[in-house]
């Protein structure tokens, strides 16, 4: 039997995404049921049908979703009101839908989701609900109806292996460029490229080169300085992300992460060291590996937290004078609540800046961005509802009074920012990198 | 009809083939989910690798324990009634002197029994905890939003049981005899229901919880309740 939900009318109105609304148009029920079936058999149905079935149904999960809270306890917004407008009746029908309930699925799935797993946390049975969007997103995916802008970033790393159809050569010009800017900030820098047995791979998001490029200058000062023996590869493999992983294209985000894995291990080094950026940690640590059949990361992966969190301990890297604007920190889910480093995170706030303000609640039970899980990069169609989704972290960040809020994750810095637009909230988003080049001690040989 | 219910006929079925039937099928079906819920998940491979004992052991305390997760916290008035409700389901039937008294008769086996006064206040939890959650499900729009039929069911199917035992035991409305085979008659589906409904909770629930616990504790370092 074919399901179509109703939709209420919501504050930001009917959104069109030619990735949905056109892709539909191509499906029958048949060939949904023809491709789900298939889908469900290669996934392995053990877990998502456990989960299903476990499920009571009380939910006492929906308070953990900021979606939830902040479209004012609307109950379709609960992460069980979410399996259940996708994967119940997906299971129920076995994959007999029609094409207006794949549409709905898929912009819940991709749109009101972040699978930021915060609701697995207050689900009495621990329901991986973050698991079973995924899976519905993987449905969406074989089914050809995913966001446009989603997919654009996808067909990126098909082509080019990185988010942001960057070539090789404009690639090694930017290296090459930031290496000259960073002239401006200190002597005689430079960024290794190709150099074989370093210890460390350092890795960037597409992004990064694309119009952060400031970001990698600053990452070159703060390598410099701690006099780190690292490099960064001219060849496929340079960026860490992953939005094939969140469109459920899980066939790119293999080709994409043994890119990665095998970019270290050709430049011989002893360690991945990322930038600030959460998913792309998530991919390489949690989901990309275990698609690959590794249990865990071939080369070790360090997240830019538990690097800094080193360098500033190790004293490789000394303070001259703290931050002294008062400082608010958001836990990023992929690397708080997927890799536990909030300690680290607080120990590098507290040892940059002087006045740090805890949001509430914190640490791995903190209120996701809205942006992560590839919501922000469905584009800007989305932007207004996912700003509207995400008040609650307005009113956290509110709360805190603080100016500046830092965000050591790109779809966080990205997401939080929109969000401090549009509730006028008056405040900032930093990364770690940019107030460590700002308080750290330059050394005498390093001084222009 | 009444009469029916209190021939000795009925009463011989539902106090002799229905019990067997009944925990037979509890107990071959429950075994049987098991074996293929683990066969179909061994199959995926992403899971078993990553279980621990530690971790499992950790997240199943903290939510066996009133209050012990944040959630349960946050929620004072359902943790409350939720443990009571599932420890007084469980355990009532296990320790009710009636229950002995059949065992020790059929096998010759008994144990420990409840106070048959506190039996009763336990039969009467259950059933309020039953009607809360009855009107939870009707008032809470973010239960009421995933509500099925199937979920008033499984509810019926879990206060049946023990209106009928309290009412016999206190020999109300319907003749004894009549009440007492429709008790035992209601407790067989209760046992027969489990593995094909989502009564299933009480064993997959366990499961689910130890994963979740140990891939939060193992791979991402932090806690889950």
């Amino acid at each position: 039997m074919a399901l179509a939900v109703k939709q209420k009318e919501k504050a930001w109105g009917k959104v069109l995404d030619a990735g949905l609304d056109e892709t539909i148009k191509k499906l029958t029920p048949e060939k949904i049921e023809q491709v789900i079936k298939k889908a469900l058999e290669k996934m392995g149905p053990g877990r998502l049908k456990t989960m299903v079935e476990t499920c009571i149904h009380c939910g006492l999960c929906s308070e953990a979703c900021h979606t939830y809270l902040s479209n004012d306890r609307d109950p379709t917004f609960a992460p069980v009101a979410k399996v259940k407008q996708t994967m119940w009746p997906i299971l129920k029908n076995k994959g007999r839908v029609s094409p207006e309930f794949i549409r709905r699925a898929a912009e819940i799935a991709y749109t009101e989701c972040n699978l930021c797993k915060r609701c697995s946390m207050y689900c009495p049975f621990g329901i991986d609900m973050a698991y079973i969007i995924l899976s519905v997103r993987r449905i969406c995916h074989l089914l050809g109806v995913t966001p446009l802008y989603l997919q654009d970033t996808a067909h990126s790393h098909a082509v080019t292996m990185n988010q942001m159809w960057v070539k090789q050569d404009d690639w090694i010009d930017t290296l090459q460029w930031q290496e000259e800017e960073t002239r401006g900030e200190i002597k005689n820098p430079i960024i290794p490229i190709n150099k074989e047995g370093a210890d460390i791979m350092y890795s960037v998001i597409g992004p990064e080169p694309k119009f952060q490029a400031h970001l990698m200058g600053q990452a070159a000062v703060i390598m410099n300085v701690a006099g780190i023996d690292w490099t960064y590869p001219s060849f496929d493999g340079w960026d860490n992300s992953d939005m094939a992983m969140y469109s459920g294209d899980h066939e790119i985000m293999g080709r994409v992460k043994r890119a990665h894995f095998e970019a270290a291990m050709k430049l011989k080094v002893k360690k991945i060291v990322m930038g600030e950026c959460g998913h792309a940690f998530r991919s390489i640590y949690d989901v990309g590996n275990r698609w690959l059949g590794l249990r865990m990361p071939p080369v070790p992966v360090i997240h830019a937290i538990q690097f800094y969190y080193e360098l500033l301990r190790e004293g490789r890297i000394k303070i001259k004078k703290k931050f002294d604007k008062p400082v608010t920190l958001h836990d990023p889910c992929n690397v708080i609540r997927g890799r536990g480093l909030h300690e680290m995170a607080r120990y590098v706030t507290n040892a940059l800046c002087e006045d740090f303000r805890e949001m509430n609640p914190n640490k791995e039970y903190n209120f996701c961005c809205n942006a992560g899980g590839g919501v922000i990069n469905c584009g800007p169609p989305w932007t207004k509802k996912r700003v509207i989704s995400n008040r609650v972290k307005a009113e956290q960040m509110k709360a805190t009074g603080a100016p500046i809020v830092i965000t050591p994750c790109h779809n966080c810095h990205s997401g939080i920012e929109d969000v401090i637009k549009y509730y006028k909230l008056g405040m900032h988003t930093k990364f770690f990198s940019q107030i460590i080049v700002e308080v750290m001690e330059i050394p005498e040989k390093f001084k222009l | 009809m009444l009469e029916f219910l209190m021939s000795p006929a009925v009463y011989s079925f539902v106090r002799g083939p229905l019990v067997w039937i009944a925990f037979l099928v509890f107990i071959v079906g429950s075994a049987y989910r098991i074996y293929v819920m683990i066969s179909t998940v061994k199959k995926e491979k992403l899971v078993l690798p990553y279980m621990s004992l530690r971790y499992s052991i950790r997240s199943i305390l903290h939510w066996v324990i009133p209050f012990g997760s944040v959630n349960w916290r946050r929620h004072p008035v359902i943790t409350i009634v939720t443990f009571l409700f599932h420890i007084c389901l469980v355990f009532t039937p296990i320790f009710l002197l009636s229950h002995n008294i059949l065992w020790h008769e059929s096998w010759g086996i008994s144990w420990w029994t409840l106070p048959e006064s506190l039996a009763d206040i336990m039969t009467l939890i259950v059933i309020f905890s039953c009607v809360f959650f009855f009107f939870r499900r009707i008032i809470a729009s973010e239960v009421r939003f995933v509500t099925y039929p199937s979920d008033f069911l499984i509810l019926a199917i879990a206060f049946l049981p023990f209106l009928t035992g309290f009412l016999a035991y206190h020999q109300w409305l319907l003749p004894h005899e009549a009440m007492v085979n429709l008790h035992i008659l209601f407790g067989a589906i209760m046992l027969i229901a489990v593995p094909f409904s989502r009564i299933i909770h009480m064993i997959f629930g366990w499961f689910t919880r130890a994963y979740t616990g140990s891939e939060f504790g193992m791979v991402r370092h932090v806690r889950d309740y």
